[in-house]
């Protein structure tokens, strides 16, 4: 509009086109005042609504739109509303970190929720830092990372990979490991940090089979014919996987159909939850595991308030919930009680005054935002019933905290994340340097 | 016959006594006490409630842990009262065995993990072994033969007496040798036997069972062992050699299947047609909708869902064919660049169609029963799914080139791509017989849609899958030729196979692309090239 205006003054003009400008200069003013009377906060939403990712993150849309209706309906937050600008990166790495500019410096939103697979984090993050804005992001990750402008709402590695492993360890004293994953940084990373600390467990090399498919892979014969011959040696064998989205289900299916059940070899899978599952016949699955920070079959009346919300809002009383819902959950509310603390959305403000502060969960704890943005939430070990739902068989005693460096790592085992004290996200420990590498 | 019957029950109350000298020290206490903890909702309450009413004797046992192993163990919280729902729907007192009317409200199933499902299994797995059906006396043989407990030989060995059946025979006589060749007071003669057996077995299991074999043994056993092992590792790496080539082959079954409707489209009407696996993907969501239709109408009617879909993928997507071909494709004739770019964003109109239609998550296609499961052939596991889908694949090939071959659409099409000006001189209506062959392309991809929906995803990206791949099979085969097609499709299919073992699935999947492109500079119009004047025209 601004870059209108002075391209139109600088070029010779008629009479006529002064006045339209003029015109337009006061109706625009007209309209700046009516909007100032009925100011927002706006709130952006940055989740593929097309394309490969469309599948997980259409839902994690819904549940932002969900969320800033129900705080609407409490009177929005500093006496102002929320409003929701949904854009669409359609599943598109580079064009995530566009339309982030879009959202910071066109729309001006106060904080971003979204993204789903690590590689559109990265891609925004230079986008967010330069900018300076928020960005909470829902969804387990493979750690290793911990940015001033990023709040880590979902599971770390030591948040969902190592308690399962600790799991099927103790309480179906397995001995040989097959680690199974798509071809990406988080399944390479996440098996890199379990691989370590089988290791340092006592397990032997010849006991641990690594595998990486492509994405989307559909023809799992050899790889679950490979399994189960390597599970077929009188050691108790077990799959860890972190293989991701679409490619699970034909998985499972081939599974089922050589006949490996889970009281044979169990499969502890990391991003399979309820809206997955919605996909495919969970008979022959019964038994196989997943680890979550959040599933919906929690006994608890927050979390069943919120299902019952939220099946409403949807208007389909099937629809599920799962563990990224909840995430957004728990760091929608952190972000209203941190502008409410803060009394701005100001971009410093809010971000100084996030860590500490504290969010009920739906699992009947609260979750507390860490220094190192990351955030304490149980962990749950659940057996895939006949109706698609998690059935826990196993929880930590308590809250588990997210760290941002992996602990089982020789490059991250020194740093730490810590935006109070030290105002770093990679302070080395042991050199008392920010920004240093490990030893 | 009779007396039969009666052994058997002797046979069943012993074992019910061996499982109470085998299973984990249980609370001593009433049978009552034990069935009550079912209602703690506690694993550990749940896995001494299952060793107590296992040794328990009571006539209610066999139920109860038959009934818990199908969820069909219900326990009151408030009351820790436990039902017994009978498969005939029937409620009965787990304790009193008195029919009730209904569950109380609150009562849910008793909950299992994995390690209690073994527990239950192996309480049933020696209640079964004695089982008047055959099939289950095998299986409870095989648990046998994986657990090789001491404990049970008596039991096996009775059981093998009374053994009829040739194949539970040799079954339990496997479970016998691998418990004696792990009994340390077995002779050495015993043992020698036992390794004869299992070698004779020589399958993986068997090969576990061996390796497993440890502790200070005589010379004479460890050398039979491992001559055993040596043998059993022969045969099984070629066995692995025939499970790649089948493995190789149902892969082949899968390309050609997706390609084949591209083999019309791209490969006889030189249509580079970027919206293919938006056809296939229109097939699995008439599968799906077919399925749902069934399943809340005529749920009896599921085993024949598949069946109910080919053809109406067959019209659906036929359909959808022929529109585009009328309303875009024909006004690009010539033009592949144009082509190219229009059908792709076709494709992407297409998927985000079905996207608003059916929502962007995984719809659920159930399989048949007669495409669920596997069976052995040898030591390869052969899945139901894939054998008829190759099945499947064969029959629409031979269908679609009798078609082309003795209809007299099939003459005017290809008449048409040999030579289109001299078809139209002869009077055939060019136009019509293209839109007829885009449809019948799309309409054989809408099939392939049915069959692939029982291996994969039914999402809208259902068809980006396969698009890459399909083309790739029809450039390998060589354009305009459905032999080519076929033959291609199982090369890649088997080499890919016989790769992934060695490379892994990334790196096979490459290697095969360099290997396509580096045949196509040698060969550049592919395995079966066109020859004559329709290659210039």
């Amino acid at each position: 509009m601004l870059t209108q205006l002075t391209h139109d003054i600088a070029t010779p003009l008629s009479r006529r086109r002064w006045l339209a400008a003029t015109a337009g200069l006061v109706l625009g003013l007209a309209a700046f005042t009516n909007a100032k009377a009925q100011e927002t906060i706006k709130v952006g939403v940055l989740h593929s609504l097309s394309g490969t990712m469309a599948i997980s993150e259409t839902t994690l849309k819904d549940t932002v739109l969900f969320l800033i209706d129900e705080q609407n309906k409490k009177g929005g937050v500093l006496g102002k509303k929320l409003e929701a600008v949904v854009v669409d990166p359609a599943s598109n790495w580079p064009l995530f970190a566009e339309k982030a500019r879009e959202l910071i410096t066109k729309n001006k939103v106060s904080v971003v929720f979204g993204c789903w697979t690590s590689v559109s984090r990265k891609s925004v993050l230079p986008v967010f830092k330069e900018l300076n804005s928020i960005l909470f992001y829902p969804v387990q990750y493979e750690g290793e990372e911990s940015e001033r402008n990023v709040f880590y709402t979902g599971a770390a590695p030591n948040q969902q990979a190592i308690p399962a492993v600790d799991y099927l360890m103790k309480d179906e004293k397995v001995k040989r490991w097959v680690l199974a994953g798509t071809d990406y940084v988080y399944p390479r990373t996440t098996n890199k940090i379990l691989e370590a600390y089988l290791k340092s467990k006592g397990v032997k090399q010849e006991d641990i089979m690594i595998n990486y498919t492509p994405f989307g892979h559909s023809d799992w014969q050899t790889i679950v014919a490979d399994v189960k011959k390597f599970g077929s040696t009188g050691k108790k064998t077990a799959v860890v996987s972190t293989i991701n989205g679409d490619a699970n289900v034909p998985f499972y299916k081939e599974l089922g159909n050589q006949g490996i059940k889970a009281t044979d070899i169990p499969v502890v899978a990391f991003s399979v939850g309820e809206e997955e599952l919605a996909g495919i016949d969970t008979k022959p699955l019964l038994g196989h595991l997943a680890a979550w920070t959040y599933v919906q079959s929690i006994k608890d009346p927050a979390n069943e308030k919120f299902i019952k919300a939220w099946q409403a809002y949807t208007k389909n009383p099937k629809r599920v919930t799962n563990d990224p819902m909840e995430a957004h959950v728990i760091g929608f509310e952190m972000w209203i009680k941190a502008v409410e603390k803060a009394k701005t959305v100001d971009a410093d403000k809010v971000i100084d005054a996030l860590p500490g502060i504290e969010a009920k969960n739906l699992t009947g704890g609260t979750s507390t935002m860490l220094p190192n943005h990351h955030i304490t939430k149980p962990v749950f070990i659940g057996e895939i019933k006949a109706n698609g739902q998690f059935d826990v068989v196993w929880k930590t005693p308590g809250l588990v905290a997210g760290d941002a460096w992996s602990k089982e790592l020789d490059g991250s085992r020194d740093l730490i994340g810590d935006w109070v004290g030290k105002k770093c996200g990679n302070y080395n420990t042991k050199t008392d340097k920010c920004g240093g590498q490990g030893s | 016959m009779f007396a039969n019957v009666l052994d058997r029950f002797r046979a069943l109350a012993l074992s019910l006594l061996l499982i109470a000298a085998v299973a984990s020290p249980a609370l001593a206490g009433p049978f009552e006490d034990a069935v009550g903890k079912f209602a703690n909702d506690e694993f550990s309450d749940t896995d001494e409630a299952i060793g107590a009413v296992a040794t328990s004797g009571n006539p209610l046992a066999f139920a109860i842990i038959s009934a818990l192993q199908d969820g069909r163990l219900m326990a009151d919280p408030d009351s820790k009262k436990v039902y017994v729902t009978q498969p005939d729907g029937k409620i009965i007192d787990a304790v009193t065995a008195e029919q009730v009317a209904s569950l109380p409200a609150a009562a849910a199933a008793v909950r299992l993990n994995n390690r209690l499902r073994r527990t239950v299994e192996a309480a049933l797995g020696g209640l079964t072994l004695l089982s008047p059906d055959p099939a289950k006396r095998i299986q409870a043989a095989q648990s046998v033969f994986k657990t090789h407990d001491e404990a049970m030989l008596p039991l096996v060995d009775d059981a093998l007496k009374n053994e009829t059946v040739k194949a539970a025979k040799l079954a339990f006589t496997e479970a016998r040798a691998a418990i004696l060749l792990f009994k340390p007071d077995a002779t050495d003669v015993e043992k020698l036997e036992a390794i004869a057996t299992i070698k004779a077995r020589g399958d993986q299991e068997a090969m576990a069972l061996l390796t497993g074999l440890t502790g200070d043994q005589p010379a004479a056993i460890v050398s039979a062992a491992a001559n055993a092992k040596a043998t059993i590792q022969r045969s099984l790496s070629l066995w692995s050699m025939v499970q790649n080539a089948w493995y190789g082959l149902s892969l082949g079954s899968v390309l050609l299947l997706a390609a084949i409707g591209l083999a019309i489209t791209f490969g006889v009407m030189g249509v580079i047609n970027m919206a293919h696996g938006e056809m296939v993907m229109i097939g699995a969501y008439v599968t799906f909708v077919v399925q749902e239709t069934i399943r809340t109408s005529y749920p009896h009617l599921f085993d024949y869902s598949l069946l109910m879909a080919v053809p109406l993928a067959f019209i659906v997507a036929g359909a959808i064919g022929v529109l585009i071909e009328r309303s875009i494709i024909r006004f690009l004739y010539g033009r592949p660049l144009e082509t190219l770019l229009a059908t792709w964003g076709l494709s992407l109109v297409l998927q985000q169609a079905v996207r608003t239609m059916f929502g962007p998550t995984n719809r659920e296609v159930g399989n048949p029963s007669w495409m669920s499961g596997a069976f052995e052939l040898g030591q390869v596991t052969i899945t139901y799914n894939r054998l008829w889908i190759l099945c499947f694949t064969l029959a629409v090939f031979a269908i679609l080139l009798a078609m082309l071959r003795y209809t007299a659409l099939g003459l005017e099409m290809r008449a048409v791509t040999q030579n289109r000006r001299m078809a139209a001189s002869m009077g055939i209506a060019t136009s019509r017989v293209d839109a007829l062959t885009f449809g019948l392309g799309s309409g054989i991809a809408g099939i392939a849609g049915v069959a692939l929906s029982q291996i994969d995803n039914v999402s809208p990206n259902l068809g980006q899958s396969y698009i890459i791949d399909s083309f790739m099979v029809v450039v390998f085969g060589g354009v305009g030729n459905l032999w080519g097609t076929l033959v291609g499709a199982f090369a890649l299919g088997i080499a890919n196979k016989f790769l992934e073992p060695v490379a892994g699935a990334v790196l096979g999947k490459i290697a095969i692309l360099v290997l396509i492109i580096l045949f196509i500079q040698k060969r550049p119009r592919g395995l079966f090239a066109l020859k004559g004047r329709a290659v210039e025209a």
